[in-house]
């Protein structure tokens, strides 16, 4: 029995040298460990707060003992040593805060990436270089060293039979490749309008080199006769003329489709506007 | 909006990678934050702020320049510096007859002002007072919510959030124990002070694992008389604490643990067909040749029945 009392003994010297790491509260703090958060709700001391004096102190030990509180939720995480540093892990924060900026939203697709989902249509791999038997040497699908093969390759461009011997075929194959880039860009044009949900106007009549169809025509005609300033009021008529018909067909005839009013507000701005211009 | 959904390509390599970088992010860093000044701010708004950006260094930014404005009354000034700084939190210091040494902090939601509050700094003791050792710049701090009012009061449970974002710094995920030294305290009394005080926190032996901890008062020590606020609406606040996809955690359907601590899953299996299970085969069992051709009919027309219903689908 010595022995026990010797240890219970010295335990309780060892305990009153230390000061306790124990905090009486009469309401338990809330703790979020992940933000380093604890909020006390328990009353303060009012009149402590109140006095000039008191306050620094009074706030002081307040801390102290909710901060003793936080940390001995920290002491008892599982610690890890990395690099000769005592480290815990921290849980996930509750507290949730606002974002700086909103959720990103999935990118809108493409007519096409939409066609293609579609139908089941995927991507097939091509490999980044490819062998050019002519060149001898591997050539990149894109690039700057694509461009360099292809002028070496081109040196000279043979005129098919059925075309104008006179023609320039490199002039021609630019003007291709300018078409080709011109109408990538209106469609990706075309693809933010959709994504945006903005209704784009329907462009004029198609063109065409040679041969134009016979609706093509008559819509010719008919937005021909509408382009004059009263909108082809007084224009004269053939006998068993008849008005161009067809989905868009009215869009494009000037004074066809009734303008629609402007809103209220606008209009009064538009007011203010033209007495001031 | 994405670089794609932009009317005008941008023209560099360079110019493209920086319009990526202020895209929205699912995951975001630590809110940067910009101070500057108002109206002719007087000596101590000038002091307080500058010690509120002490306590923010590395994710804050300092702007010299006096600005003739009002927040309270035209926040475009603020958001248009927050665009150009990329910044989500500010603070401005100003002084007038009717709010002397006048604070505003605020943080913004997609460059638009979210809360904004304005704080009197009625007594103030700066950081360079207390000559004492100080914290590392930019050790996560602890942060201590003393009082009642900050649970009960609606706007103050607001202006709480906006005290931990603006002080938290950033989500870890693990930190070194030694590394836990600062702790900045708000007391809300019952007549609308805030005394925001910060120590530094000595670990001292208790004889056990945990320490016992002792606080030592290293500045600022600011008493904040609450002015005029303006809170976001609860709608747009709920928005803004959206949390992405990506960032909830993934449960895994079907499992479970019993009170042992054994791992149960549940297999879900398709519903069984009996007539077309195989048995064993005999001759008395094999189908003659009209029932061979019957079955093919069947099944033809069950495929076609299939494919038309699915064209009207």
């Amino acid at each position: 029995m010595d022995i026990v009392n010797e240890i219970l003994e010295k335990e309780q010297k060892k305990a009153e040298k230390y000061k306790p790491i124990t905090v009486e509260k009469h309401l338990e703090l809330e703790i979020d460990i992940g933000t380093l958060l604890a909020s006390d709700t328990n009353d303060l001391d009012k009149k402590l707060i109140k006095l000039d004096k008191e306050r620094d102190a009074y706030l002081q030990s307040l801390s102290r003992d909710n901060t003793q509180l936080l940390l001995n939720k920290i002491w008892d995480l599982p610690t890890e040593r990395i690099d000769e540093a005592i480290v815990v892990r921290l849980p996930h924060p509750t507290t949730i805060l606002p974002r700086a900026k909103p959720v990103p939203k999935p990118k809108p697709l493409t007519k096409w990436q939409e066609f293609a989902k579609a139908k089941g249509i995927t991507n097939k791999k091509k490999s980044k270089l490819e062998w050019d038997e002519q060149l001898q040497k591997w050539v990149p699908l894109y690039g700057f060293r694509k461009a360099a093969a292809e002028k070496e390759k081109s040196w000279l461009i043979e005129v098919p039979q059925n075309v104008n011997p006179m023609t320039d075929m490199y002039e021609k194959k630019a003007n291709e490749k300018s078409e080709k880039v011109a109408k990538n860009e209106l469609q990706r044009l075309k693809n933010i309008a959709r994504a945006r949900k903005v209704k784009i106007p329907r462009v004029g009549l198609p063109v065409t080199a040679d041969k134009a169809s016979a609706s093509q025509l008559a819509t010719a005609t008919s937005v021909a006769k509408a382009s004059t300033a009263s909108l082809g009021k007084f224009q004269n008529k053939l006998p068993k003329e008849k008005e161009a018909r067809g989905i868009g067909v009215h869009e494009l005839i000037p004074g066809k489709v009734k303008k629609r009013n402007l809103p209220e507000v606008s209009r009064k701005n538009l007011k203010t506007i033209q007495r001031e211009g | 909006m994405g670089v794609i959904q932009r009317i005008k390509k941008p023209t560099t390599r360079k110019g493209k990678k920086v319009l990526q970088s202020k895209e929205p992010k699912p995951i975001e860093g630590p809110k940067q934050c910009i101070f500057l000044q108002a109206r002719n701010p007087s000596e101590r708004a000038r002091k307080v702020l500058k010690d509120i950006y002490n306590l923010k260094k590395p994710d804050a930014a300092y702007l010299s320049r006096k600005n003739d404005f009002v927040p309270f009354e035209d926040a475009t000034l603020i958001e248009k510096l927050c665009y150009k700084k990329e910044a989500a939190l500010f603070g401005i210091s100003s002084h007038s007859k009717k709010r002397p040494h006048n604070i505003v902090l605020g943080r913004t939601f997609d460059y638009g002002v979210l809360d904004m509050i304005e704080l009197g700094a009625d007594n103030f003791k700066a950081m360079s007072e207390f000559h004492n050792m100080k914290v590392l710049a930019g050790v996560k701090p602890c942060l201590l919510f003393n009082g009642p009012a900050w649970d009960l009061n609606q706007d103050l449970k607001r202006i709480k959030s906006l005290f931990v974002d603006f002080f938290h710094r950033e989500k870890i995920e693990s930190i070194r124990l030694q590394g836990l030294e600062h702790v900045l305290s708000f007391t809300a009394s019952d007549d609308g002070i805030i005394y925001l005080r910060s120590y530094r926190i000595l670990l001292k032996k208790s004889g056990q694992r945990t320490p016992r901890v002792e606080l030592e008062e290293i500045g600022p020590s600011i008493d904040f008389k609450l002015r005029r606020t303006r809170l976001a609406a609860d709608e747009l606040f709920k928005e803004a604490c959206k949390v992405p996809k990506e960032l909830k955690p993934l449960t895994k359907k079907n499992i479970s643990r019993d009170a042992f601590g054994s791992k149960l899953g549940r297999v879900h299996i398709g519903k069984q067909d009996i007539k077309r299970l195989q048995t064993r085969k005999m001759k008395g069992l094999k189908k003659t040749a009209e029932e061979k051709k019957e079955m093919l009919l069947k099944r033809k027309k069950a495929r076609k029945d299939a494919k038309s219903f699915q064209a009207t689908v």
